[in-house]
């Protein structure tokens, strides 16, 4: 069971001082520790992108990928041992557009995984250029005109493709973020974690006391019903936000958006994998009856 | 005569303004360190209207060079850049491009792919896409780059050749170093690239064609890449011409090959890239103490001028090769195994020695490339050549 320090290598995060990731960092420290879970029992996988360094700050069995393509890898480790845990880091840019295509069916798939999305609405590791989650308008320098597109909604994408555990989170609060990583990790079934992580270098719109001024807790909305997913749907929906917009006019919910716990999972579906695969080796089948009928 | 002006500039920063002098119709792109600021800038140009190109920001290379055979097929002129993983994921679509006959041209920030990761420079990019069809430049410095993008539009859009063409520049040391450059004007560079008439595009209402249909079961795929061949041997007048030209105007050299000190030389290296001229520093150290030796650089990869080389080697005692690629299981890398074979047909046998360097930005250091000298010399004066490639400077 690995304390917070034991999760930390030598090597110190290089990320930015102020940094969302920072909180992260820490948030998935403290979980892994209040959970208890021995370093068997888990691994992790990286995408390329700020967030991607981790594969050098944390002391675990990881897998640092491709851009784009930490889910199919964590994937391949999931259907292999699907006995771990398997916890996957991404960024915006990694997981929602070059890995787009793996983000949509990784969730259709629902394999028994936590997929966490460092979401700083920005590509900060090569220095500030428009991502799929940057705001509509937004000027950076490969869009010095503004973003044309309309950005990506995670949320409202994860619920309507029939996610089974959809939620949106806010590096700045730490203990609730730590909430939404336990109830993630111990979910049976593809975890979606969108996490608002200011990119205090590169982003100067979407900074740490800008989503102070807007997010509140789903927690606190009366009779809201993670259960429901149109309700779901309708929160992640009236949640776009453009630069301009003033704090009382849009307010960002963080929390859990919708959670079915008995879904039916990708391991479901296949019953070889209840153990590990290097465990199907211990009990080899008797075809020598098989055989005897054919004369072997 | 164009009016040219010396600047101090970084590759990429030179790239991104002949890019916008060629003033392609659209650019699809993705960030990749260390292409990046090519984008960038460029975008900047689109920003404030002093290129009018369609800019989209794409969300992977893939779509990047997919957008890009779109546009060209429906008959723009069309520009892009990428670098290391980039280019590998565009890896289906560089076959589509060169298939198609699409004279989209690109700039390749030269870094090594990954596993391990790495973002430093080396050739093993562009050396992966060797065969994809389309033909490759290399620049040795932030000048060549900028005169390569500007030869690539011309060469690319012959109507004997009407191949994609790919501007390659190493990462960080061309693309990020701040360089002497002399930039021509606006209108020169205009003229001198023409305007583009597409050959078959789509969007012809007069006369509407299909682009990659299917060849196979008995279809014409195998005479397509015939013509694919004929096509690219024919660039090889069309880029000596297009270099001759541009060469007259700017009053800068080129060659598939540039040679220092061949004239008499009795040992040579040669190299692509930035490195070329670490090596002629050395060589030319080694000449003022009077010993003979060379240096073949290669521009031009794909085609591969293999009867420059076989030429300017001709008659030497010893040859290394500088590979900043490998090819794994090979005898040795890729522009060992293009000089080696381009020799086979000259009468004497010249020894040919592989030394493989700088993968992952690995320092290239003076000594490394004094040492290939003296291992020259010493196979020059009868000491037997090592067997097998060298990797050069590996801890």
């Amino acid at each position: 069971m690995p304390t917070v320090a034991e999760l930390e290598r030598a090597m110190k995060p290089t990320w930015c001082p102020g940094c969302g990731n920072f909180g992260m960092y820490r948030a998935l420290k403290e979980t892994i520790e209040e959970l208890g879970l021995s370093a068997e029992e888990f691994a992790m996988v990286w995408g390329i992108g700020c967030h991607g360094n981790g594969a050098d700050f944390y002391n675990v069995q990881g897998f640092h990928g491709l851009h784009g393509r930490a889910l199919p890898v964590a994937t391949g480790i999931a259907i292999t041992r699907p006995d771990l845990k398997v916890i996957v880091e991404m960024g915006d840019g990694d997981g929602y557009g070059i890995g787009g295509n793996h983000f949509i069916h990784s969730v259709r798939r629902n394999i028994d995984m936590t997929a966490i999305f460092h979401n700083n609405q920005i590509y900060g590791l090569t220095t500030g250029q428009a991502s799929p989650t940057s705001d509509q308008f937004m000027k950076t320098p490969s869009t010095p005109g503004g973003v044309v597109e309309e950005p990506v909604n995670p949320v409202g994408v994860s619920v309507a493709q029939g996610a089974t555990f959809v939620a949106r989170g806010f590096a700045g609060d730490i203990p609730h973020l730590k909430e939404l990583y336990k109830r993630a990790i111990l979910h049976e079934g593809f975890s979606v974690l969108d996490i608002y992580q200011p990119c205090v270098t590169w982003n100067k719109f979407n900074t740490f006391s800008w989503f102070r001024d807007r997010v509140y807790k789903i927690e606190d909305l009366p009779d809201y019903d993670p259960t429901d997913r149109t309700k779901a749907f309708d929160l992640s929906m009236s949640t776009f936000h453009e630069l301009t917009c003033a704090p009382d006019e849009c307010k960002i919910p963080i929390g859990v958006f919708f959670e079915e716990p008995d879904s039916f999972t990708y391991q479901d579906g296949l019953p070889q994998l209840d153990r590990p695969m290097w465990k199907h080796a211990e009990k080899p089948r008797n075809i020598s009856a098989t055989m005897a009928k054919y004369g072997g | 005569m164009p009016t040219q002006k010396t600047i101090a500039a970084t590759g990429n920063t030179v790239v991104a303004e002949a890019m916008r002098q060629c003033a392609p119709d659209v650019m699809a792109a993705y960030p990749i360190t260390p292409q990046t600021t090519i984008v960038e800038e460029f975008a900047a140009f689109v920003a404030k209207g002093r290129v009018h190109t369609e800019y989209i920001t794409v969300e992977s290379e893939h779509s990047a060079m997919s957008a890009c055979v779109g546009a060209s097929a429906a008959g723009a002129r069309v520009m892009t850049a990428t670098s290391s993983q980039g280019l590998a994921l565009m890896w289906e679509e560089l076959h589509i491009a060169a298939g198609m006959r699409l004279p989209i041209v690109m700039a390749n920030a030269n870094r090594a792919l990954s596993a391990p990761i790495n973002i430093h420079c080396d050739h093993g990019d562009i050396m992966g896409a060797r065969d994809t069809g389309w033909i490759a430049l290399f620049a040795e410095t932030a000048q060549e780059a900028y005169d390569n993008t500007i030869m690539s539009v011309r060469i690319a859009e012959n109507e004997s050749v009407l191949l994609p063409v790919m501007s390659c520049l190493d990462g960080f040391i061309t693309t990020h170093s701040i360089d002497r450059v002399q930039v021509m004007d606006d209108e020169s560079v205009a003229g001198f690239v023409g305007e583009y008439t597409p050959a078959n595009a789509l969007l012809d209402l007069e006369n509407p064609v299909t682009h990659g249909s299917f060849a196979g079961l008995g279809g014409p795929y195998f005479e397509f890449k015939k013509a694919q061949r004929e096509a690219i041997e024919r660039s090889r007048k069309v880029i000596n011409d297009v270099g001759a030209e541009f060469s007259e105007l700017s009053g800068r050299p080129f060659g598939m090959i540039e040679t220092w000190g061949m004239e008499d030389a009795e040992v040579a290296i040669v190299v692509i890239g930035s490195t070329a001229g670490n090596v002629r520093h050395v060589a030319r150290g080694l000449r003022d103490a009077g010993a003979k030796v060379g240096v073949v650089k290669v521009r031009c990869f794909r085609p591969f001028p293999f009867a420059e080389i076989a030429e300017a080697l001709a008659g030497l005692k010893a040859v290394a090769v500088l590979d900043r690629a490998e090819s794994f299981g090979a005898e040795g890398g890729p522009l060992f195994l293009e000089v080696r074979s381009a020799l086979y047909d000259n009468a004497e046998r010249v020894p040919v020695i592989d030394y493989i360097y700088g993968l992952g930005g690995s320092d290239v250091k003076l000594e490394l490339i004094e040492s290939v000298y003296k291992d020259l010399s010493d196979i020059a004066a009868g000491v037997e050549a090592p067997a097998g490639l060298v990797y050069l400077g590996s801890r």
